[in-house]
């Protein structure tokens, strides 16, 4: 089984937010990146497939050279090669067309991306690569397990979950569940020194353009102090939950 | 050409978020100019959409579309879109709809625009205001194509009633085969989702253990809110996955948020910045969650989550 994880480059989950340029272009500066989170609980669940069942994982991002550290990243985990794709992630749908030709080139069974990247929330490019290779598809996909070209997944939905019955080729949009966050692995410095070695091509993009555009970013407005009442005073919270906020 | 908006049933009953997506597509059309007509996939009383701004409702209804199935109901809403020759196409941010959208932009060719928070800054260019970077910052959005796909937050917009009357038609679609089937649906039925809710009761580190949860479910009871956890208390196992809400976990935009015994580490912020009024109640006076929330108690849960209890259903009691 060929496994191709689609890897994000996103700010740090404790990253404060700033932009530049007239608020056009995110601030970058003191900023350190990482594997998407939910990213990563697919790479780590690539790796059981890899370890358990003798699949080969490939990484690929979409994004310029400074995003190769997280790659290096992803092989020193365990991939073993990784792909760069080598243009802006303008949007979502961009991305997916980058993604579907990689995928047609590199003839792949199994897509695992994250359900959404940490950054810009978009949460389509699983869907749309989807729909662009014609492969079926599972979102927010908690569980997964392979038995030849046929597959079982989990999906979170709103209140509970669901349990379907699927087959390769498969693109999921992964989370959290897929592993548990002990599962997560920290490269040790044999897997560093190896990650140096392993293959990391570039190639170049296919001529696509964005379907849409972030003109500008805001940050939300900064809040009043906090109300603070006497633990004592209970009925007091609910006269202002009820007379001013009236949310009940 | 119109507004389509797709509204979400369960078992025959649209859900709120339907209604949302309704008022929102009415303000929509509004600026452009035209109607909004509804998508419903085996509702009842479809009608009763005309009240939030719906003009016109398509009704399918298809023995085969009992149980969700992200292709079929994309192709559906494509087909829909088509007939009307819809230049915008809206759905909430359920499961559901996050899940068919990305595969209904593909199909329309359309560019999508998720997460979005207000009705557009402008029509031409079309220019939506949507969160990101977890709720830290938000992103004012063109979208490009011919055909646009917005998908609206919950409780972002609001339910907005209006004084109208939706004719209602059969409509029929052709039906893709579809890879995936579903053997099982594990739901608690008689439960508030965190994804509906207007109040989320959110409990922490701070009750100590799973067995002291009982208080927060009570809570929740008497507000009709939903529950929720921080992540250190998923990943603990106390609570389910499904209940941890935070950058990595589910967004929360609820009017009301209460976070007891929860510290209020960054990425828990982000995920519940949207909610419009957040109240803490902590042992620590120094907890980062006090910046963050609009009201606070200093004090301890098992003290104050009773009182709290007690006091409300005094109150409900006096306000029912």
């Amino acid at each position: 089984m060929k496994i191709l994880v689609c890897i994000s480059h996103v700010p740090d989950t404790t990253s404060k937010i700033n932009f530049t340029d007239s608020d056009t272009k995110f601030d970058t500066n003191g900023v350190q990146f990482v594997i998407n989170p939910n990213d990563e609980f697919g790479l780590t669940r690539a790796m059981w497939f890899k370890e358990k069942q003798g699949a080969s994982v490939v990484v690929v991002n979409v994004g310029g050279a400074e995003t190769e550290p997280t790659l290096r990243k992803a092989l020193a985990i365990g991939a073993d090669s990784a792909i760069r794709v080598n243009t802006e992630a303008t949007d979502g749908y961009a991305v997916a067309k980058q993604l579907a030709a990689v995928v047609k080139d590199g003839g792949y069974d199994l897509v695992i991306a994250g359900r959404e990247s940490i950054d810009y929330n978009g949460g389509m490019v699983p869907g749309m690569l989807a729909a662009m290779i014609d492969a079926n598809f599972v979102a927010n996909c908690i569980s997964l397990d392979i038995d030849g070209t046929t597959a079982k997944a989990i999906r979170e939905i709103d209140g509970g979950k669901e349990t379907v019955n699927t087959a390769l080729p498969l693109v999921i949009g992964g989370q959290k569940g897929l592993v548990e966050e002990s599962d997560l692995r920290i490269p040790n410095m044999r897997g560093i020194m190896m990650a140096r070695k392993k293959p990391l091509t570039v190639v170049e993009p296919v001529g696509v353009s964005a379907e849409t555009k972030a003109t500008s970013f805001e940050k939300p407005a900064p809040r009043g102090a906090v109300k603070l009442v006497d633990a004592d005073n209970i009925d007091e919270l609910i006269n202002l939950l009820h007379n001013e906020a009236k949310v009940i | 050409m119109s507004v389509l908006v797709y509204t979400e049933s369960e078992k025959g009953k649209f859900k709120k978020a339907a209604l949302e997506v309704v008022s929102y597509a009415k303000a929509i059309a509004t600026q452009l100019g035209t109607t909004v007509t509804a998508i419903a996939i085996n509702a009842e009383h479809s009608e009763s959409l005309g009240n939030y701004g719906a003009t016109k409702v398509l009704s399918i209804k298809d023995d085969t579309l009992n149980t969700f199935n992200a292709k079929k109901y994309a192709s559906v809403i494509a087909q829909a879109a088509k007939n009307e020759d819809a230049k915008v196409v809206v759905v909430s941010a359920s499961a559901d709809s996050k899940y068919l959208a990305p595969l209904l932009a593909v199909g329309l060719e359309a560019g999508y625009v998720s997460n979005v928070v207000a009705a557009p800054s402008s029509v031409s260019p079309f220019t939506v205001k949507r969160s990101a970077f977890t709720n830290k910052a938000f992103a004012n959005t063109e979208i490009t194509t011919d055909v646009k796909i917005v998908g609206l937050s919950n409780n972002s917009f609001g339910l907005v009633e209006t004084e109208g009357t939706a004719t209602v038609e059969d409509f029929s679609a052709t039906l893709p085969e579809s890879g995936v089937s579903v053997v099982s649906v594990d739901k608690a039925t008689d439960k508030v989702t965190i994804a509906d809710a207007e109040t989320v009761v959110s409990a922490g580190r701070g009750m100590k253990g799973p067995e002291n949860w009982g208080m927060i479910e009570e809570l929740a009871e008497v507000l009709g809110a939903a529950t929720a956890c921080s992540k250190p208390v998923s990943d603990l196992g106390w609570r389910p996955h499904g209940e941890h809400v935070g950058q990595t976990g589910k967004p929360v935009a609820s009017n009301l948020y209460i976070a007891i015994g929860i510290s209020g580490a960054i990425q828990h912020l982000a995920g519940i910045n949207s909610s419009k009024v957040k109240v803490v109640i902590n042992t620590d006076p120094e907890a980062p969650f006090f910046k963050a929330a609009d009201y606070g108690v200093v004090g301890d849960a098992f003290t104050v989550v009773p009182q709290l209890i007690e006091k409300l259903k005094a109150f409900k009691a006096q306000n029912a």
